[in-house]
C-alpha cells in the first residue's frame, strides 16, 4: 500500500505554547520544520486561565523573550489588562501579568506561524515515533556483565523496570521521524514532542467522563503506546479548570473592581512601551462563603476526586474548590477572581473555583457567591487527566537519554502552565535544531535563569505532580530578576541565532550605560552643604557629618536614585530601564554580591561533567544508595549529582576524587560562561 | 582558583605538648594577619614563604597563647593552597580556643577529610592514592555523622527542631505571599515576624552559650560500668547512688536491663548506665542485655571497668580490655575484702592496660569510693576528659553553625529595621534554616514548597 512520505529536518508534535515556540525557533534557524496539531483551530489555545505571566511565570516570559521566544511579543499584541504584581516588595519578585484576549492570542500566534518561512503546519494525529536501535551490543555487554541473559529479559524474569532502575539495560535508539494515524511517514533528523494534555486525555465532572482533550478537542490516543514500547516511563497527571460564565448574568455591584496598572509595562524587550498604553478592561473580586462550602461538603461523595474515579495526581498549588474546602476547613471564605476571556466574548473565567463536581452541584455552589446569584454557566468546570513522562528520563538539553534526537517540552514533561510550557518548548526546539546543525546544545543553569531552574528541577528531582514555577525554587533570585532578563540572556539568544544583531547591540549599549552611571555615582561626592542637609532632613534621612558619595546615598533605605536628582548636577539623561538597573544594582549591592559569590561556588561543580553512560557501581567507596541513585538518574555534571536526593556531600567528594583520577572533563560546555 | 578557607586541628586531640592548627585556602594569610602579632607588635609576614615566626595569637587585644606560625605559599604546601600552621601549646582546650579564633576571622571548619581532598585535587597526592583518599573521606565522614547527633542532648535537638519548624513556617508564609500576592497579604507581617525572631534569636543564643559544654554539661558524663557477670557492677552503682536500684544477687547475669541513673558530685554529673555482664552467652535475654551494654560502652564518655579481683581473668576480661583500649576508662579492682587472685594486682593489671587509672575498692565495705570520686573529678575538672576524639570539634562545628544561624537571623532583623522588602527576609531565614539543619543532619530538599502547600491555601 502506498503511503505518504515526506522529509523534514525537524518534526514538532503539538501546537500549544510549547509546540509553537519549538516550531518557530527551528524554522527561524532555517531548518525545514513541520508542526502537527489535532486541530489547526487550536493553535496556541489557552484552555484554562485567560492570562499570561504572574509571580515567577512573568519572569519566565521575560526570559523567553530575551533569548528569542515569541510569547512576550504575542501577549503584548493581545492583552486586555496588565498589572505588575508585588510592586510593594523587592525588585526580584516584581512580576508582570497580563489578561489575554484568548481568541486574539491564538489568532496572532497562528498568523506569526503561518508567515514564518520553512514552517509547515499539518493537521493530523501523530501515533508513533519512528526510530532505529543503536548500539545494541553495548546494551548486551552491560547485561552480560550483570549476569542477566537476553532470555531472562524476554521471559520477563527480570522486570524491565527494575533492570532499568539498576541501570543494567538501556536500549538506545535514534529518532528517524514520526508516523500519523493514517500511516503517513514524516522523516526527520530530530523530533520535538509537545503534546500537552492531549495524550489519552479524559475530561471528568461528576460521573461524566469523556475521552477528549481540553474543550472537547480530540485526544491523542496512540502515541503513549509507541513511547512505552521504547521503554519510556509514563505518569498520569491531572489538572482542572473552573466554569466559564455569561457576563450578562453577573452582578458586578457586589464585587470589587480590579483595574489594570496606570502605566503599562510590556513583556517584550522589543516592544515600544508607548505602543501598549491602551484602554484596559477590569477583573472583579468576590468570595465564597459558608453556604458555598456547605453545598460542597454535602456533595463530596459525588466528587470524582474523592470517590477515586480520578487516578491522576493533581497539582497542590492549583487545588479545586472542593480540595480547598476539605483541606482548609477553618477558612471562612475563598477569593474568586472573575476575569474576562476577551473583547470578543461575554464569557468570564471564575478563577479560584475549579471543580470536578457534578453539573447540578456546580450550579448550586456558584449561585451562593455574591454577584453570581443568577449566574448562567456557558462551559462547566471539569478535571482533565492525561499521560506525561517521568521527566528524569531527559537530559538537561531536554533530549531523551535513550532516544537520540527526540526532545520534549511542556505539560508532556510533567509541568503545568502556559509559560512553563513555552520556555521548555523553546529550549527543546533550539536544542533539536542544534542537534541537526551539529552544534552543541544550550543548557541554562540555575544561576542564569528561571528557565534553568525549571528544567534542572524537572530533570533532576522526583516530580509527582504537575510542576509549577515558584519564586522560592530559585536560589539566586536576586540575580534572576524580570527587569534584567535582557542583560542575562540576550547574548545567549544572539549566539543561538534568534536575537538580531540590532537587538543585541541595544542590550550591549544599555549595559554600558548602566556600568558607566554606577561608576559615576560611586565617584561623585557631595559635601556637607546646607542644600544637602536640607534635602536629607526633608526625606527624614540622617544629616551628613562629612562628605559622602551619591552611591552611598542611593543605598540609604529612605532614598533612591530618582530622589537624588536635585543633588546631582551632572546627571546624564538616561532611559527609564537604565535608571532602574542603576538604582537596583547600587541599592542592593551587598545582597547581590553575596549571591554572586554563591553562584561562583555553584558553578565549580556544574563545570565538572559526568559521562551519562557511566556505571557508578564501579566506584569503590561510594555508598550503595548513592550508586543506585546515580545510575538511575545519570546526571550530566557533579553539580547535578549533588542535587539528587539521597546523594550526600561525602558522596560528592568521592565522585570528585574518583573522576580526578580517572578523568572527567572540566570543560563540558554549558552554554555561555 | 579561589577557594574558601578551611581550618582544623591537625594534630591528634590529645594533651600532647604541642598542637597544630592548620588553615588552608585563599584567605589563609588574611586570617593569620588578623589574629597573630609578633613579639615586636608587627603582624605576620606573609610574603616570606616557608618561614617560622614567633609571636602570639590574640583576640580583642588579649594574648591567648604563645605560638610559632609557619607560612607556606601555595602550591608549595600540603594542600597546594596558601597554608598557615599554628604551633600552639598542646592542651585540647587551647587548640580549640585558637581554632575558634581562626573561625571567627574568616575561615570555616574543615569537612571531614577536606585537607586530604584538597591536597589530592591540587595534585599534591599521588593519583595512585585515590582510593585511599576516598576511604579517608568516607571514614572521617561516617565518624563525624555518628558523633554529630551523639553530642546533642535530646533537649537540644528538640529545641533545634522546634526552631526550624518556626523558621520554616515564616519562610513559607513569605514565599506563599510572593507567589500568590492576591490571596495572601503581608500587611502587618513585619511586626509579627519581629516577635518570632526575637524569640528565635534568644533561643539560638542560649544554644550557643551551652554549645561549649554540649551534652556533657547538660546531661552529664555518659558513664558505662562494664565487667564480667557478678564482678560487682550493680553494687558499685548502688554505692554511687546510695540506694538499692539494680537487683544485686550472687547469680551471674541477673542485671538484665541497662538502667540509667544520674549521680552528682560537686559540679560534675554522671549519667550511669548499668550494664549486663559482658560475656559470651547462649541465653537470649542475656544476649540482648550484653549487646546493649556493648553499644552503650561504644557511646560512653567514660567507662568504669569493674574487675572481681577474687577470680582469675578470663577471655571475657580480655574482650573487655579490647573494648576499652584507647578509651577514657577507670579500672576498679573490686572485692578487696576477699583474697585477691595472684594475677590481679594493680601492677599486673596496669601492665595490660597501660595508662589507665587503677583503683582498689570494696563495694561491699564501701571502701575506695572517695578515691574514685576524686579521680573522676580530677579527670573532668582538668579538662582531661576528651570524651571521644573529635567531640570537641563536633561541638565547635555545632557552635559555628549556630553562630551562622544567629547572624542570619540578625540580618533579617536588620532588614526589617531598614525597611527592606519582605522577599529579602526569606533569603536570610532560609540560610538560618539550613544552618540549623546541618546540626541535626537534615537537608532542605523541598521543605519550603511542601510547607507552602500544606499551610497556605493558594492558587487559582
Amino acid at each position: 500500500m502506498a503511503v505518504l512520505e515526506e522529509y523534514y529536518d525537524i518534526v514538532v508534535v503539538g501546537a500549544g505554547h510549547a509546540g509553537c515556540e519549538a516550531a518557530l525557533a527551528c524554522a527561524r534557524l532555517g531548518l525545514e520544520t513541520i508542526m502537527f496539531t489535532v486541530s489547526v483551530d487550536s493553535i496556541a489555545l489557552m484552555p484554562c486561565n485567560p492570562n499570561i505571566g504572574g509571580s515567577s511565570k512573568g519572569h519566565l516570559v521575560r526570559e523567553l523573550d530575551a533569548i528569542g521566544g515569541e510569547m512576550g511579543k504575542n501577549i503584548d499584541k493581545t492583552f486586555i489588562q496588565s498589572r505588575m504584581l508585588n510592586e510593594s516588595k523587592g525588585p526580584a519578585v516584581h512580576s508582570l501579568r497580563a489578561q489575554a484576549d484568548k481568541q486574539d492570542y491564538s489568532r496572532q500566534m497562528r498568523k506569526t506561524l503561518e508567515n514564518t518561512d520553512h514552517l509547515t503546519i499539518r493537521q493530523a494525529e501523530v501515533s508513533e515515533i519512528v526510530t532505529e536501535e543503536t548500539d545494541p551490543d553495548g546494551g548486551r555487554c552491560l547485561r552480560e556483565g550483570a549476569g542477566i541473559s537476553e532470555a531472562d529479559l524476554i521471559s520477563g524474569k527480570i522486570a524491565d523496570g527494575s533492570a532499568r532502575e539498576s541501570g543494567l539495560i538501556r536500549r538506545k535508539y535514534r529518532i528517524r521521524g514520526v508516523k500519523t494515524v493514517s500511516g503517513a511517514i514524516y522523516h526527520a533528523k530530530a523530533v520535538v514532542l509537545a503534546t500537552g494534555t492531549y495524550l489519552k486525555a479524559r475530561c471528568i465532572f461528576g460521573d461524566v467522563s469523556n475521552y477528549t482533550g481540553p474543550n472537547g478537542l480530540q485526544a491523542a490516543n496512540h502515541l503513549t503506546d509507541s513511547l512505552k514500547a521504547h521503554g519510556i516511563e509514563m505518569y498520569r497527571f491531572k489538572t482542572g479548570t473552573p466554569a466559564r460564565v455569561d457576563r450578562r448574568s453577573l452582578d458586578f455591584s457586589k464585587m470589587e473592581e480590579q483595574p489594570g496598572d496606570e502605566y503599562i509595562q510590556p513583556f517584550s524587550f522589543s516592544t515600544d512601551p508607548e505602543s501598549v498604553q491602551k484602554k484596559q478592561v477590569s477583573c472583579w473580586l468576590t468570595y465564597t462563603n459558608e453556604k458555598t462550602h456547605e453545598i460542597i461538603r454535602q456533595n463530596l461523595d459525588r466528587s470524582p476526586l474523592f470517590s477515586g474515579e480520578i487516578e491522576g495526581t493533581g497539582p497542590r498549588y492549583c487545588p479545586s474548590i472542593e480540595d480547598k474546602v476539605v483541606k482548609f476547613p477553618d477558612k471562612e471564605r475563598h477569593q474568586i477572581f472573575v476575569e474576562p476571556e476577551g473583547f470578543y466574548t461575554n464569557e468570564m473565567y471564575l478563577s479560584g473555583m475549579s471543580s470536578s463536581l457534578p453539573e447540578d452541584v456546580q450550579h448550586a455552589m456558584y449561585k451562593t457567591v455574591p454577584g453570581l446569584e443568577h449566574v448562567k454557566i456557558v462551559r462547566n468546570a471539569y478535571a482533565i487527566e492525561y499521560d506525561c513522562i517521568n521527566s528524569l528520563q531527559l537530559r538537561p538539553s531536554l533530549e531523551f537519554k535513550t532516544i537520540e534526537g527526540l526532545f520534549s517540552g511542556g505539560q508532556f514533561n510533567g509541568s503545568s502552565g502556559y509559560e512553563e510550557a513555552a520556555v521548555q518548548g523553546f529550549m527543546a526546539g533550539v536544542n533539536a535544531a542544534m542537534k541537526v546543525l551539529g552544534r552543541e546544545p544550550y543548557v541554562l543553569d540555575r544561576s542564569q535563569a528561571y528557565i534553568g531552574v525549571l528544567i534542572d528541577d524537572l530533570v533532576t528531582k522526583e516530580n509527582h505532580e504537575p510542576y509549577r514555577m515558584m519564586t522560592s525554587r530559585a536560589e539566586y533570585r536576586l540575580l534572576l530578576r524580570q527587569d534584567n532578563a535582557d542583560l542575562r540572556l540576550r547574548s545567549i539568544g544572539h549566539e543561538i541565532g534568534l536575537v538580531s544583531d540590532e537587538e543585541y547591540e541595544k542590550t550591549c549599549e544599555k549595559e554600558r550605560q548602566i556600568e558607566e552611571e554606577i561608576h559615576r555615582l560611586e565617584r561623585t561626592s557631595v559635601g556637607v552643604s546646607p542644600q544637602v542637609q536640607e534635602f536629607l532632613m526633608r526625606h527624614e534621612s540622617t544629616p551628613l557629618k562629612s562628605g559622602i558619595t551619591l552611591a552611598e546615598l542611593v543605598r540609604r533605605p529612605e532614598l533612591d536614585y530618582i530622589m537624588l536628582t536635585e543633588l546631582d548636577d551632572n546627571r546624564p539623561n538616561l532611559a527609564k530601564d537604565v535608571i532602574e538597573q542603576v538604582n537596583i544594582n547600587i541599592k542592593y549591592e551587598g545582597y547581590i554580591r553575596r549571591q554572586k559569590q554563591q553562584v561562583e561556588q555553584f558553578k565549580k561543580l556544574e563545570k565538572k561533567r559526568l559521562d551519562i553512560d557511566f556505571d557508578y557501581r564501579q566506584i569503590k567507596g561510594l555508598r550503595l544508595e548513592a550508586a543506585q541513585k546515580l545510575n538511575l538518574y545519570k546526571p550530566v555534571s557533579i553539580g547535578q549529582a549533588s542535587r539528587i536526593s539521597g546523594v550526600s556531600p561525602a558522596d560528592i567528594s568521592v565522585l570528585l576524587v574518583y573522576f580526578e583520577k580517572y578523568g572527567g572533563s572540566e570543560n563540558g560546555r554549558s552554554s555561555v560562561e | 582558583m579561589r577557594t574558601d578557607t578551611i581550618a582544623a586541628i591537625a594534630t591528634g586531640l590529645t594533651d600532647s605538648g604541642i598542637g597544630i592548627v592548620r588553615i588552608s585556602g585563599t584567605d589563609a594569610f588574611d586570617v593569620i594577619r588578623k589574629i597573630f602579632v609578633k613579639k615586636n607588635g608587627a603582624a605576620a609576614d606573609v610574603n616570606r614563604s616557608h618561614t617560622v615566626q614567633y609571636g602570639f595569637i590574640c583576640e580583642n587585644g588579649e594574648k591567648i597563647d604563645e605560638v610559632l606560625v609557619m607560612v607556606m605559599k601555595g602550591p608549595h604546601s600540603y594542600t597546594g593552597e596558601d597554608t598557615v600552621e599554628i604551633d600552639c601549646h598542646g592542651g585540647v582546650l587551647m587548640m580549640r580556643r585558637i581554632l575558634e579564633v581562626v573561625l571567627a576571622n574568616g575561615a570555616r571548619a574543615a569537612e571531614p577529610g577536606e585537607f586530604t581532598k584538597r591536597a589530592f585535587l591540587n595534585g599534591r597526592i599521588d593519583l595512585s592514592q585515590a582510593e585511599a583518599v576516598i576511604d579517608v573521606i568516607n571514614a572521617k565522614n561516617n565518624y563525624a555523622l555518628k558523633n554529630s547527633m551523639k553530642q546533642l542532648s535530646g533537649k537540644e535537638s528538640d529545641k533545634i527542631r522546634g526552631l526550624r519548624e518556626k523558621i520554616l513556617y515564616e519562610i513559607a508564609y513569605i514565599e506563599s505571599a510572593l507567589d500568590d500576592p492576591e490571596h495572601i497579604s503581608l500587611d502587618g507581617y513585619r511586626e509579627q515576624l519581629e516577635i518570632t525572631l526575637n524569640e528565635a534569636i534568644g533561643q539560638v543564643k542560649m544554644l550557643i552559650d551551652s554549645a561549649d559544654y554540649g551534652r556533657i554539661v547538660s546531661e552529664g558524663i555518659r558513664t558505662v560500668i562494664v565487667g564480667k557477670p557478678n564482678a560487682g557492677k550493680s553494687s558499685l552503682m548502688n554505692m554511687l547512688l546510695g540506694e538499692e536500684r539494680a537487683i544485686v544477687t550472687e547469680i551471674a547475669g541477673t542485671t538484665r536491663d541497662t538502667l540509667e541513673e544520674q549521680v552528682r558530685f560537686g559540679d560534675i554529673s554522671l549519667r550511669i548506665v548499668d550494664t549486663a555482664g559482658i560475656r559470651d552467652t547462649e541465653d537470649i535475654v542475656e544476649k540482648i542485655g550484653v549487646g546493649r551494654a556493648k553499644d552503650a560502652a561504644s557511646d560512653a564518655d567514660l567507662i568504669i571497668y569493674v574487675i572481681d579481683s577474687s577470680v582469675p581473668l578470663d577471655e571475657n576480661d580480655y574482650e573487655i580490655m579490647d573494648l576499652i583500649q584507647g578509651r577514657k576508662a577507670i579500672i576498679l579492682l573490686n572485692k578487696s575484702d576477699l583474697p585477691a587472685v595472684a594475677d590481679i594486682s594493680p601492677a599486673a593489671v596496669s601492665e595490660k592496660l597501660a595508662g589507665k587509672k587503677i583503683i582498689t575498692i570494696s563495694a561491699k565495705e564501701e571502701t575506695g569510693f572517695d578515691e574514685l570520686k576524686e579521680t573522676i573529678q580530677e579527670m573532668f575538672c582538668r579538662g582531661n576528659i576528651h570524651f571521644n576524639d573529635e567531640v570537641l570539634i563536633t561541638n565547635l562545628r555545632h557552635k559555628e553553625a549556630l553562630q551562622e544561624a544567629l547572624s542570619s537571623l540578625e540580618m533579617v532583623m536588620d532588614s526589617i529595621r531598614n525597611g527592606l522588602p519582605e522577599d529579602f527576609f526569606s533569603i536570610d531565614l532560609t540560610d538560618a534554616y539550613e544552618r540549623l539543619g546541618s546540626i541535626i543532619g537534615e537537608a532542605v530538599e523541598d521543605d519550603v514548597v511542601n510547607e507552602i502547600f500544606s499551610r497556605f491555601c493558594t492558587g487559582k
